[in-house]
């Protein structure tokens, strides 16, 4: 027994058939190829999965494709607007906030949507903001360095894009 | 711990009005779908195995925080952030922020909403003590309209509640009144674990600074209906004061069962009881000094 | 700018971005789970529930009767391919499915494939299996009592569940130092059950290839060559016709060291499918069946003058190894390199004894980044110089200055025989101390606790012990630890380096091209690091034990420098000069005296690969190869200062100040070497305060998922304050050490000695890990739990 979702992600609008267990993050991975998200943990703990869902960051391995239907989706594929990289992306780059890349995807989204709403966020809104994901390669502190390079840059060059 | 990490089979509805919703609850083993981060995974350890889902994220009806006619009415499908971005709510019961701000995270609570936390009705849920500890009333609404019950009673037991077939939990609602102070205090063994245990209190005192009315939620320690009755009958009348705090601390330990498990052995627990009814006793006091 | 006006040439050591990042950032990593191959089937395992029990019968039908299944594979089925069991790297069989029993809850008992990974977890339940539950060994300290329950009966002969004993160093000095000194003190403590769980879970997709007979699998290995070779060897494979592919892999920390059974059925069940078969297990998987780290029950003590002089360490452990003896270290250590339990002191006499036994639970031992037992290690000596500060009353920063090995007395050959290369030890804790401001948080402590309030300052000063290792002492699986290297210069002078190593985060795609550009003058942009794919590059046993730079690091400058002196050649050709006559400048060789006349290394590599006359028995291009044995182990080490503040009201802590300042040599990347330090230190407050794998009492693992195995979050890490000291090691071709696992080594005792400094005022001397509030307020009572059971 299927049903269909429909869903437009990252400006494209996509539409399968699946299964009604299907869980978020397997219908991006595993139908929709975009597997610049992943899968770490079985109890919502970890946020390798957070993608944007009607511009909110959600664990998408928490949510069935079927609440997608008829939504709109951001994923990291979706962070680079014409071929620039996100200011998030840039600070990540510039302050070492990522060694094995698997948390980053997620980080990368929630600190979007942290500096969509408070564009100069201190040390401790963004530790708060992330507190809810898991690395185990940087001990945080240059996540959060990489976060405030991307506020202090972003006001420099004009506020980031709004969603796709 | 062995389970498959993927749900089994179900069907899956999208409810287009309360009244549909409820039409489709009247059906067995048919279970409301809003945040889903209590049933799903649930549903991924397989400890729940509906047959049919019905999604209520677009019923945003049921979707408001709203001061009304001398009450707080929290509809059932507001998120948790919704509530701790609430200024209403945090002037009324900041309580209502103290638990909030210290339930899941900052994405789970995006997500999440107040009415699935208390349906889900886990013995750990911090927004069950605290709707007992403020004397909240849960609205359910049915096919032939609504009933009201005291959150005291709304709890059958672990993961089971009052809510019947075709049924619902549209809103919670906490009656308003001046000098009322609340607070909740939280121990955890890490940022977004379950309470080893908490304490919630609610205090409204007199022209003379008694205590005129009590409410202690406790979380996670097997208090009955989530509730120190006895702590709270303990303090009517008397001083808002740390003799009496200490007191009712006491009595709260005494009066709950915790479980001995991996967050902590008996002894601690009900320690913990003791010292956060207290804390939360004393905070809340404080605030109501604040608001006169 | 040199003297003479040239400007050297770009790259080499220092800070720089990282090349890798670029695919990351854009979510365009390729980690084994984005593998996708057409006709791919889906495996999954089912595992038991029970942790000691015999298999009386296994009945797939129904599973193989379900719609999208394609095969069903047991123990029984492997039994017939001889590959029921196989070998774990330390000299004993680990079974790959089950056939006689099961020991350990999750254990593997048979393997679904299926055309989707829904469906192939759906067929588990379909298979019904009849066990007949036996009595538990969880208790290691009860696992040699007379009529234990015996585990591995399957090994002939066996009738307990002991597997080993090992001691070093010198038992009857040892003895006579504790005899005759002033004071002595001993304390019992658990280093716990912990689990690397890196966010990435273990999995493969294998891919053989019926026509050609080429198995291709991408694996989550720290350690490719290695696998591939014992594919080989188990499987009777052609090894020329094996290809593992390590690609970007979600951290390592030791968990992908081993070959775990799910990667065999996934092999086995390619070959008979014919498709390629994918296997990705869950968290609960990873955690309740992949390698686990410590779980060491040791007893230390301390002989010492009443001043403070620490004069022997001696120790006993009793190490909890699960049903099945995996853990990956050096054959000739079954306790790791425990040996270096003599710490960073100057001691008379040491001696240890390591009893290794069997119980049911998962097997493993050496992982999270311990480098082969020294977290164990370290952590021993470090609480027990607190202990003995604790006991003498003397501020336990001072005991350690009392105490370090000073500069002059490196290479330090310590009591149980490692040589230590170099270090300025007491340089490095003053450097902690300034950056901690220590006197004013002595001073700060005394103000609060005159008020009641609880605050903790702990030390940590480690000797590390990394780079494994030299041929004639270490081996795994009789497999020598020298690596390869291979550096190729393109006509156009740029370059491809293949190494034996490969990442799973530590950037060596950056690091590497550094380590070329600062022997070549080749900008990192411009070399390319190939690692990972077995294919590809050079043989080597992999990336643990934080011997990347030690070891392949080596090897990648020793193949520089022979294409520098190949070039050295070249250029001689190109100048008319004698080679003699050169002098080299980074990026260039030029004639001696006069600088004008020289060639930059593009340009050697053009004339290389031309028609130039080159002298006679020169070879032309610019490729050279090598392997590295390295001479020794390097030695890097740290002092590690933790400030705490505890609620005696609850129990829970707060780390309020972390300052680490670490010693790992010479550094490529600083912001690199910073960022492992950042990981290693987070790792600390997890095992300190919140990590464990316990098992209740009959044999349930209590720690299968992460609401129940706590990491730690950004909130519960401070800002880490980091400080450096460099001290050379004298033996490697560039001076470094490696510094992968030093602050996982390093920061545990910090935190637990701050706690413990914390409850001074409760007379608490100690209490194992973690340090939970529950385990906090207990310690007050001066009832501290035992965390390695089941809270009862």
């Amino acid at each position: 027994m299927t049903i269909r979702v429909a869903v437009t992600v990252n400006g494209t609008d996509y539409a399968r058939d699946v299964e009604p267990r299907l869980l978020l993050i397997h219908f991006l991975r595993d139908e929709l190829g975009l597997t610049g998200s992943h899968w770490g943990c079985d109890t919502s703990n970890c946020g390798s999965c957070v993608v944007w869902l009607d511009a909110k960051p959600v664990k998408s391995c928490t949510l069935l494709a079927a609440m997608a239907h008829g939504h709109v989706l951001r994923t990291v594929e979706g962070l680079e607007q014409g071929g620039q990289l996100d200011p998030v992306q840039q600070g990540f780059i510039e302050c070492h906030g990522l060694q094995c890349g698997f948390c980053t995807p997620g980080m990368l989204m929630t600190a979007r949507w942290l500096l969509d709403h408070y564009p100069d966020p201190d040390e401790a809104q963004i530790r708060e903001a992330i507190s809810g994901q898991v690395c185990r390669c940087t001990g945080y502190e240059n996540i959060v360095r990489s976060i405030r390079w991307a506020a202090e840059h972003s006001r420099a060059d004009g506020a980031a894009e709004g969603e796709a | 711990m062995l389970s498959m990490q993927v749900p089994s089979q179900v069907e899956y509805e999208r409810a287009t009005s309360v009244e549909h919703a409820l039409s489709l609850l009247t059906r067995p083993e048919t279970r409301i779908l809003a945040g889903g981060h209590s049933l799903i995974p649930m549903m991924k350890l397989r400890l729940a195995q509906p047959e049919v889902l019905v999604d209520i994220n677009g019923l945003t009806e049921l979707a408001y925080i709203r001061l009304d006619d001398g009450q707080l009415r929290i509809g059932a499908l507001a998120r948790h952030a919704d509530l701790l971005d609430s200024a209403v709510a945090g002037q009324l019961y900041p309580i209502l922020h103290d638990a909030e701000r210290v339930v899941a995270d900052p994405i789970v609570r995006l997500w999440g909403t107040v009415g699935g936390s208390l349906c889900q009705a886990d013995p750990s849920e911090d927004l069950s003590a605290v709707f007992a500890a403020t004397r909240a009333i849960a609205v359910i609404r049915g096919l032939g309209g609504n009933r009201m019950i005291p959150v005291r009673e709304f709890h059958l037991g672990p993961y089971e509640t009052v809510i019947g077939p075709g049924e619902l939990l549209a809103e919670v609602r906490i009656p308003v009144q001046p000098g009322t102070g609340s607070a909740y205090e939280k121990v955890s063994r890490r940022v977004g674990d379950w309470s080893i245990a908490a304490a919630g209190a609610v205090l409204r005192l007199d022209q003379n600074q008694k205590i005129a009315s009590a409410g202690i939620g406790l979380t996670a320690v097997g208090a009955e209906h989530f509730v120190a009755a006895q702590a709270e009958d303990f303090l009517l009348g008397r001083a808002a004061d740390e003799e009496s705090f200490a007191a009712a601390g006491a009595i709260a330990a005494e009066g709950c069962h915790p479980v001995v498990d991996q967050r902590g052995p008996e002894d601690y627990k009900r320690h913990l009881v003791a010292e956060l009814t207290t804390r939360a006793l004393r905070r809340a006091a404080l605030r109501v000094t604040l608001e006169a | 700018m040199t003297a003479d006006g040239h400007s050297p040439a770009p790259g080499g050591f220092g800070r720089m971005p990282r090349k890798e990042d670029q695919r990351f950032i854009r979510g365009k990593g390729m980690f084994v789970d984005d593998v996708r191959l057409p006709g791919m089937l889906y495996g999954a395992v089912l595992r038991s529930p029970h942790p000691h029990a015999r298999v009386l019968s296994i009945d797939t039908i129904a599973a193989e009767g379900h719609p999208k299944v394609k095969a069903v594979i047991t123990g029984e089925t492997l039994a017939g391919l001889n590959l029921a069991w196989m070998p774990t790297l330390f000299a004993d069989t680990q079974a790959v499915l089950a056939t006689d029993k099961v020991r350990f809850q999750g254990q593997e008992v048979a393997f679904v494939v299926a055309e989707d990974s829904y469906s192939a977890r759906d067929a588990l339940e379909l298979i019904d299996v009849e066990y007949e539950p036996l009595p538990v060994v969880v208790d290691a300290l009860r696992a040699l009592d007379p009529g234990a329950p015996v585990i591995r009966d399957d090994r002939p002969g066996r009738t307990d569940n002991h597997i080993f004993d090992w001691e070093t160093g010198d038992a009857a000095a040892t003895e006579a130092v504790f005899r005759d000194a002033e004071v002595t003190v001993a304390q019992d403590m658990l280093y716990p059950r912990v689990h690397p769980a890196p966010l990435e879970t273990c999995g493969i997709v294998a891919d053989f290839d019926q026509v050609t007979g080429k198995l291709t699998v991408w694996e989550t290995t720290q350690a490719p060559h290695a696998h591939r070779t014992l594919y080989a060897m188990v499987a009777g494979l052609p090894e020329h016709k094996i290809r593992v592919i390590s690609p970007d892999i979600g951290g390592g920390f030791g968990n992908k060291v081993p070959i775990y059974p799910g990667y065999v059925c996934a092999i086995v069940a390619s070959m008979t499918t014919g498709k390629p078969v994918k296997w990705m297990e869950d968290r609960s998987e990873n955690l309740m069946s992949t390698s686990f780290a410590r779980d060491f029950h040791m007893h230390g003590e301390l002989a010492a003058t009443r001043d403070g002089k620490i004069r022997a360490v001696r120790v006993k452990v009793l190490a909890d190894h699960g049903a099945f003896n995996g853990a990956a270290q050096p054959s000739k250590y079954p306790a790791g390199f425990f040996g270096v339990f003599t710490g960073s002191y100057d001691l008379e006499a040491a001696y240890c004894q390591v009893t290794g036994v069997y119980t049911n639970k998962a097997p493993g031992g050496v992982a999270y980044s311990c480098s082969f037992r020294i977290t164990e290690a370290v952590y021993l000596v470090e609480r027990m110089v607190d202990v003995l500060a604790f006991e003498l009353g003397i501020d336990p920063a001072e005991l350690r200055l009392r105490n370090l090995l000073r500069p002059e007395q490196f290479p330090y050959t310590c009591q149980t025989g490692w040589v230590y290369d170099s270090g300025d030890y007491p340089r490095t804790l003053r450097l902690a101390m300034d950056i901690a401001g220590y006197e004013k948080l002595r001073k700060e402590q005394e103000a609060l606790r005159a008020e009641g309030r609880l605050m903790g300052i702990g030390l940590s000063f480690f000797t590390e012990a990394v780079g494994a290792g030299p041929r004639k002492h270490m081996d795994i699986l009789g497999f020598g630890m020298a690596d390869g290297a291979e550096l190729r210069i393109h006509p156009t002078g740029t370059a491809v380096l293949r190494i034996s190593v490969q990442t799973q985060g530590q950037g060596h795609e950056t690091t590497f091209a550094q380590i070329v550009a600062e022997e070549l003058g080749i900008s990192p942009d411009n070399v390319e690091v190939v690692h990972g794919d077995t294919d590809q590059t050079p043989f080597g046993l992999g990336t643990y034990g934080s011997r990347s730079t030690p070891v392949s690091g080596a090897a990648t400058a020793v193949v520089a420098r022979k294409v520098r002196e190949r070039a050295r050649i070249v250029a001689s050709a190109m100048l008319e000069v004698d080679p003699a006559d050169l002098e080299w400048e980074r990026g260039r060789w030029f004639v001696r005296g006069d600088p004008d006349q020289g060639k930059t290394i593009a340009e050697i590599a053009l004339a290389a690969h031309s028609s130039l006359e080159l002298p006679e028995g020169t070879e032309g291009q610019l490729d050279a190869a090598c392997v590295y044995n390295p001479p020794n182990l390097t030695y890097p080490c740290g002092a590690y200062i933790c400030v705490v503040d505890v609620d005696p009201g609850t129990g829970k802590v707060s780390v309020r100040r972390f300052i680490a300042v670490d010693d790992c040599g010479v550094r490529i990347n600083p912001m690199i070497v910073e960022g492992q330090v950042h990981g290693g230190l987070a790792d600390g407050i997890g095992m300190a305060l919140m990590e464990v794998i316990a098992f209740d009492a009959d044999g349930n693992c209590l720690g299968g998922s992460f609401m129940d195995y706590l990491l730690p979050t950004s909130l519960e890490c401070p800002s880490w304050e980091l400080g450096e000291t460099v001290t050379p090691s004298p033996h490697h071709p560039f001076g470094a050490k490696g510094v992968g696992e030093s602050a996982t080594v390093g920061s545990p005792p910090a935190v637990v000695n701050a706690v413990i400094d914390a409850l001074r005022p409760y007379g608490v001397r100690h209490a194992d890990m973690p340090l939970t509030p529950a385990q906090v307020w207990r310690a007050i009572q001066g009832r501290p739990l035992r965390t390695d059971l089941a809270i009862g």
